[in-house]
């Protein structure tokens, strides 16, 4: 009995990565048949890419002609954080903080490494302007920087939200709201830049959105309640 | 015709470590697969000429992801302690 159902689930597995195998050879199949898009949209984002205030094309797209998206994103990101936050118990993280090296070695790496990615994300946010960076992988460093620094035991597990921590949080997506519903209040279009200062909004912008990321994604990640004591018992 | 043996090597190599990072009953070991499937994939879009995607995938993708999911099994890890004789 046993056995027949286990035969049983071993062909019904066989048939659903058949099935998988098939829906993917069907998809590739489609793709190929697809046609090319008739609107030339990368000659049209080169062709408008001297008015968007900044000289790389993807910058220009997420930043400027499509910055509607990107407003949306760091909304959704914003989102993110404020449930895991919400779920978070935050006397207890409190009565667990430590801050410990444990290592001599990690921390020595981590104090050389951190100002290394400093300025990494800074060149990375002043890259964006005409060639590949930006906001988003400044952010991305940044938020690498502070994981390290909680790795390593040399910032404290959990910081209490205050003023300045929740203004980090909220300045990406409050800036840039501002700078769009300020366009708005001028009689341009939503997010519609002024043509001459396009170039120092985009960067004020991604200052904003660079802090922002990067202090979002370290309170994710310490959103999460740190197993590291259990493990100190454990070694 | 060094550019086709590259792209094929890379794209083989994506797949199987891909293959590996589902196969493997390991959790831990599972995760660092997906790690260096990450920074693979990183490599993927620099041949597909998108650097600025490359760059979020080895930031996002193989750093942070990775980092979150070995939080996850440290977690794991440490609620299932008491039975850990079945492990």
């Amino acid at each position: 009995m046993n056995a027949s159902v286990r035969i049983r689930t071993a062909w019904a597995h066989r048939l659903v990565a058949a099935a998988a195998f098939a829906f993917a050879l069907s998809l590739v199949a489609v793709m190929f048949d697809m046609p090319i898009a008739a609107s030339k949209l990368s000659a049209q984002v080169m062709a408008s890419l001297p008015q968007s205030g900044v000289d790389h094309p993807v910058t220009a797209v997420l930043l400027n002609f499509r910055s509607y998206d990107t407003l949306l994103e760091i909304g959704v990101l914003l989102l993110a954080v404020f449930g895991a936050l919400a779920s978070f118990d935050t006397p207890a993280a409190a009565a667990a903080c430590v801050a410990s090296t444990a290592n001599p070695l990690l921390g020595s790496l981590v104090r050389a490494l951190v100002p290394l990615m400093l300025l990494v994300a800074a060149y990375l946010l002043w890259a964006g302007s005409h060639r590949p960076g930006g906001a988003f992988q400044a952010g991305a460093v940044l938020a690498a920087a502070g994981v390290l620094l909680r790795l390593a035991g040399m910032v404290p597990t959990f910081l209490p939200p205050n003023v300045l921590r929740r203004a980090a949080l909220l300045a990406g997506f409050v800036i840039f709201l501002a700078v769009g519903l300020g366009a708005l209040v001028t009689g341009r279009a939503l997010l519609e830049y002024p043509r001459e200062w396009a170039g120092s909004l985009i960067l004020l912008i991604e200052a904003a959105l660079m802090i922002s990321i990067g202090w979002i994604l370290v309170s994710l990640f310490m959103a999460a309640p740190s197993p590291v004591i259990e493990e100190n018992e454990n070694t | 015709m060094a550019d086709w043996i590259f792209d094929a090597l890379l794209s083989g190599t994506l797949v199987w470590v891909a293959w590996r990072a589902l196969a493997a009953t390991d959790l831990f070991k599972s995760v660092v697969i997906f790690i260096a499937f990450g920074l693979l994939m990183s490599l993927a879009w620099v041949r597909l000429s998108a650097p600025d995607i490359a760059l979020a995938e080895a930031a996002i993708g193989a750093g942070l992801t990775g980092v979150l999911l070995l939080d996850a099994i440290g977690h794991l890890r440490n609620r299932n302690r008491p039975e850990r004789t079945e492990e």
